[in-house]
């Protein structure tokens, strides 16, 4: 259950979701990471770049492509 | 001030220029077409004698008391009903007239107890002023003969008295029910000397559909309706022209006082949110702010589980400050943080901000809005370029279509409401997308053209579908999409997919897809369509999915930059736009501008003296999850009841147990104090100075009747708290910090306690372009420039039903109570709410085996809580409803953590849950919830 996710790792799914319909893969994730540079407090990009280097296996494709860019 | 008597000039003022010439005993006036003989003599500055006209309503020519003699007209017409023609000659005084009306007040005072010096209405009854005006010396009429004089008393109402015995049957009161609060609660029944005032059918007024708004109290020219302080109290002898302090309508208010006591409330004519109109709460519940629940001293202690000490203020501030930086030093800078508060002024809320950027040296400051109107303000920034709402309140007047998504407004926002009632008794129609059967869908002279019963959290299906038609039928205004907007072309090959379609909308939000296509065409063809919202839309998992999709619609159909259209939300607390506006969410510096934004925070490291941190600061949420796992420590909470107000309460309680200091500053201990080491008492509104911005952004003053009763101020304590933290900040007066607002904020440019002194009140942006504000944004282009289409997608929520928990609860608010009801639970007010209840479909609750009234257990996954059933199929099959206005309660023992993808506003509005009845004795909320149990240990304050 989505409970169970880090909160960051959940949250950043929850936007990656509203990003799928974009015919540009690229501009999506430009506008995720975009996102989330703008909102997220550094602890909380930490945590999820933590995710990503513990494999995120929850993670969905599109959040860990901008995630990679957060670095 | 003196005792305000505003003037009554007796009918409703006729809008459009002064084109009609007339002559009133002999003074020549200019007044608008359709202006009453009446309005044009009072205008004229001779006042005819009335009783049965007053200027809130149109007339209506009853007591003929108004009588005047026109040239070349027979007879003597009523000057409340005769409207004036260019070149009329009126007389108002010859001995024919005062031999008539002489009459006529006779007639009256015989029927009229003879009580006047011991009434309550002496010195404030238009029935003695008109007995005066007149010259009435002797009633020839015998008090044995019939009369009404034994007439009942009905004192049902908690706030006022109705006593027949003084009723005139001017029907003042009848039209002002009808009229200014669109309720319709009373009749005028019989006939000549029988006629009776009557609530309901043949009930008391608290049986009776009565609101209780005042509106009749305040029309009735006599002590027949009267509100019972004036009755204990006595008539007021000083008005403070004030705000109420309770929802986002704003309302003015003339506190009339006596001594240092407030005997009443009465709604300011030229209010420019309320014109005179107010409801339950602002006008009647403001007795919690001398409540002997107040807490007037600071308290402290080392360990929530230690008794409180009282102290002084001295070393309360003392202590918060050296415990933040304490904390600061073992853990970091970014360990401490705030929550402003909605309900304080724009001032206090500012100095809070500035306290949080500059002497904590971070930007770990949220507000209340983060939890209901927070996707408002990212919708709109991203679509129109402005966080706020685009209309002022008055525009509805000039709406033909009106879309209510996700707002239950009789209950929420009263007195807009009853603008919005007037305007569809005149002729607008009404699309209502709501899960529940609110009152707008059919009350009184009201009926909505569609009610579409959406399943909660599909709102973004059904505003995709809207589009879709708009979009698809060729009903976009192409001229305005191609002059004013961008983006369009993408998003309208997005929202032309099939999987827009109202077919599909139909199977996911459970409307037929007919009601769906009808109803949009109907707003996408209505000449002016225009969308307010509540927080159905925004608080839920897609709030500013959804925000944006009502912003699209209505770029899409050009409904935006005039009167009658827009894209308004109707905030939730008094001051939610203010506290947002003043710099209060984590990635923003006042006016909504980014703290990564060097220029911006430039600006104010200049007047502040310090630099400013670049990157984005917690949100609550974020500060929980934060606290939980050790990196925030500890938090400043202005007025708000963050354990009881906030979704998922287990796991809040166990984020504020996990803390080593928490501050709250608050009128009231509440469950936030439970985990508190600092409680530092806060003012009432009857206490502060300052602004509070309303949701059609105008800024009202709301000025003191009383020195603080905790001997400071808000703004004060938190100035005390920074300097002591190195950073001071210099205030003398709360004037000073808006001014320094103005300096700092483009948008609030020309705002000044001096200005709003002057002019009442005034929409913001304030700037030298728009020096007497700004009612209709974005006329002649977006606040961003071009408006920006933005593709919506529809991403179901996570929260689902399963077979344990098969029901979907949402939640909202009823009228006579506010939020978690601290307020409003200490007044009158609980004779309307004395509890949540759950509403429940009959069907649901007969297969529980549940009647009306029953004791039930309401549980999600996160939590279980009591309260009782109410069968009701306001809601479809499946769907359970319940307020949140009393602790006990506990509805957000179940909410969940699902938020908003965008800003972290939590999904108050769907949760999956089970209803059961309960054979166990009711008890408070259970024991709930995994992550409590799993939170660390509780460390011990000053370890
Ligand atoms: S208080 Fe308001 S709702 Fe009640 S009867 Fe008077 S006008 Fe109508
Ligand atoms: S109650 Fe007051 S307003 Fe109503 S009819 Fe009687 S006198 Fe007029
Ligand atoms: S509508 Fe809102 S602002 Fe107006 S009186 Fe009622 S609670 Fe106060
Ligand atoms: S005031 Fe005109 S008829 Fe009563």
């Amino acid at each position: 259950m989505s409970g169970d996710l880090p909160p960051t790792v959940r949250l950043a799914n929850d936007i990656a979701a509203q990003f799928v319909h974009r015919r540009d893969s690229d501009a999506a994730v430009q506008e995720i990471a975009g996102h989330v540079r703008s909102f997220w407090e550094p602890r909380m990009i930490t945590e999820l770049l933590a995710a990503v280097d513990g494999g995120a296996p929850a993670l969905d494709p599109l959040a860990l492509r901008a995630a990679r860019l957060l670095r | 001030m003196s005792l305000l008597k505003e003037t009554d000039h007796g009918t409703p003022r006729r809008p459009g220029a002064a084109s009609v010439s007339v002559e009133i005993d002999g003074t020549a006036v200019q007044v608008p077409e359709g202006t009453s003989v009446m309005r044009a003599a009072s205008e004229a500055g001779v006042p005819v004698p009335k009783l049965c006209a007053t200027d809130s309503l149109e007339a209506y020519g009853s007591c003929r008391l108004c009588l005047v003699e026109i040239d070349g007209k027979r007879g003597t017409p009523a000057s409340c009903t005769t409207p004036v023609e260019e070149g009329m000659q009126v007389r108002t005084q010859t001995p024919r007239l005062a031999k008539l009306r002489e009459g006529i007040m006779e007639l009256y005072i015989s029927d009229h107890p003879l009580d006047c010096l011991t009434c309550s209405a002496n010195g404030d009854c238009e029935l003695q002023d008109m007995a005066g005006t007149v010259g009435l010396r002797q009633v020839r009429y015998d008090e044995h003969g019939e009369n009404h004089l034994n007439a009942p008393k009905d004192t049902s109402n908690p706030y006022f008295d109705f006593d027949g015995s003084k009723c005139i049957a001017c029907a003042r009161c009848v039209r002002a029910c009808d009229e200014v609060q669109g309720t319709l609660a009373l009749t005028l029944d019989g006939r000549g000397f029988d006629t009776k005032i009557t609530a309901g059918v043949g009930q008391s007024f608290l049986e009776s559909d009565c609101v209780s708004c005042g509106a009749c109290v305040q029309a009735c020219p006599t002590a027949t309706l009267q509100e019972r302080s004036v009755v204990e109290l006595g008539m007021p002898n000083r008005t403070v022209l004030t705000t109420c302090a309770y929802c986002g309508v704003g309302c003015s208010f003339k506190a009339e006082m006596r001594g240092d006591e407030v005997v009443r409330m009465v709604p300011a004519k030229d209010g420019g949110a309320n014109e005179g109109h107010s409801c339950v709460k602002g006008r009647f519940a403001f007795g919690y702010a001398t409540h002997p629940d107040r807490v007037l001293a600071p308290l402290v202690r080392e360990r929530i589980t230690d008794e409180w000490r009282e102290v002084s203020w001295t070393e309360a501030l003392d202590f918060t400050a050296r415990r933040m930086r304490e904390i600061q030093a073992a853990h970091g800078l970014g360990a401490v943080g705030a929550i402003t508060s909605s309900r304080c002024t724009n001032e206090e809320v500012y100095v809070v901000q500035k306290m949080v950027r500059a002497a904590f040296g971070n930007n770990n400051v949220d507000t209340c809005a983060r939890v209901c109107h927070s996707p408002t303000g990212y919708g709109l920034k991203q679509t129109f370029g402005t966080s706020a709402g685009t209309q002022d309140f008055r525009s509805v007047a000039e709406a033909d279509v009106i879309l209510l998504i996700g707002a239950n407004p009789t209950d929420g926002h009263p007195v807009f409401a009853s603008r919005m009632k007037r305007r569809l008794r005149e002729s607008a129609q009404l699309i209502v997308l709501d899960p529940r059967r609110i009152d707008l869908v059919r009350s009184p002279h009201i009926e909505a053209a569609h009610h579409l019963p959406l399943g909660p959290g599909t709102n973004v299906a059904m505003v995709n579908a809207f589009a879709h038609v708009a979009v698809t039928e060729g009903l976009v205004d192409a001229g305005f999409v191609a002059e004013r907007c961008e983006g369009y072309d993408e998003w309208a090959e997005f929202i032309a997919r099939p999987e827009h379609s109202p077919e599909v909308a139909a199977e996911v939000t459970g409307v037929p897809a007919d009601d769906i296509r009808a109803a949009a065409r109907l707003y996408a063809t209505a000449g002016n369509a225009a969308i307010y919202y509540g927080l159905g839309v925004t608080e839920h998992s897609q709030g500013s999915t959804m925000v944006m999709g009502m912003a699209n619609l209505a770029m899409a159909t050009g409904n935006i930059g005039r009167d009658g259209v827009g894209v308004n939300p109707l905030r939730g607390q008094n001051n939610v736009q203010g506290s947002c506006d003043m710099g209060s969410f984590p990635h923003e510096l006042p006016g909504y501008r980014h703290v990564s934004d060097d220029a911006v925070r430039s600006v104010f490291e200049t007047v502040w003296g310090t630099s400013l941190s670049p990157q984005p600061g917690l949100r609550i949420p974020n500060m929980f999850d934060a606290a939980l796992e050790g990196s925030f420590r500890a938090l400043f909470v202005q007025g708000e009841d963050i354990a009881q107000s906030d979704p998922n309460t287990a796991h809040v309680h166990a984020a504020l147990a996990a803390m080593e200091l928490v501050v709250v500053q608050d009128l009231f201990r509440n469950e936030t104090s439970k985990f508190a080491h600092v409680l530092l008492p806060g003012t009432s509104f009857l206490e502060k100075d300052g602004t509070f911005t309303n949701a059609e952004r105008r800024i009202n003053r709301v000025r003191p009747v009383m020195a603080p009763r905790t001997g400071m101020h808000e703004w004060q304590i938190v100035g005390e708290i920074a300097k002591r933290m190195g950073s001071p900040m210099g205030y003398t007066h709360p004037r000073e910090i808006m001014a320094e607002i103005a300096a700092t904020t483009p948008t609030f440019a020309g705002v000044s306690f001096e200005l709003l002194d002057e002019v009442g009140s005034v929409q913001w942006p304030c700037t030298d372009a728009a020096p007497a504000g700004t009612p209709i944004m974005h006329r002649d282009g977006f606040v961003r420039g071009k408006g920006r289409f933005v593709p919506t997608t529809y991403v179901p929520t996570a929260e689902r039903t399963t077979r344990r928990f098969p029901l979907v609860l949402t939640t909202g608010r009823i009228l006579s109570q506010y939020n978690v009801g601290a307020q409003t639970r200490r007044t009158g007010n609980v004779a309307w709410h004395p509890e949540d209840l759950l509403e429940i479909h009959p069907h649901d609750a007969e297969v529980r085996g549940i009647t009306d009234g029953d004791e039930v257990s309401l549980a999600s996954r996160v939590g279980t809580t009591s309260l009782r059933a109410r069968l009701s199929d306001r809601m479809p099959a499946g769907v359970v409803y319940t307020t949140f206005h009393h602790p006990v309660t506990g509805a957000n023992v179940v909410t969940t953590e699902h938020s908003d993808w965008a800003t972290n506003c939590p999904e108050y509005k769907v949760t999956a849950v089970q209803v059961a009845l309960r054979t166990a004795p009711p008890g408070p909320a259970d024991a709930p919830s995994g992550r409590a149990r799993t939170a660390p240990p509780v460390p011990a304050a000053g370890s």
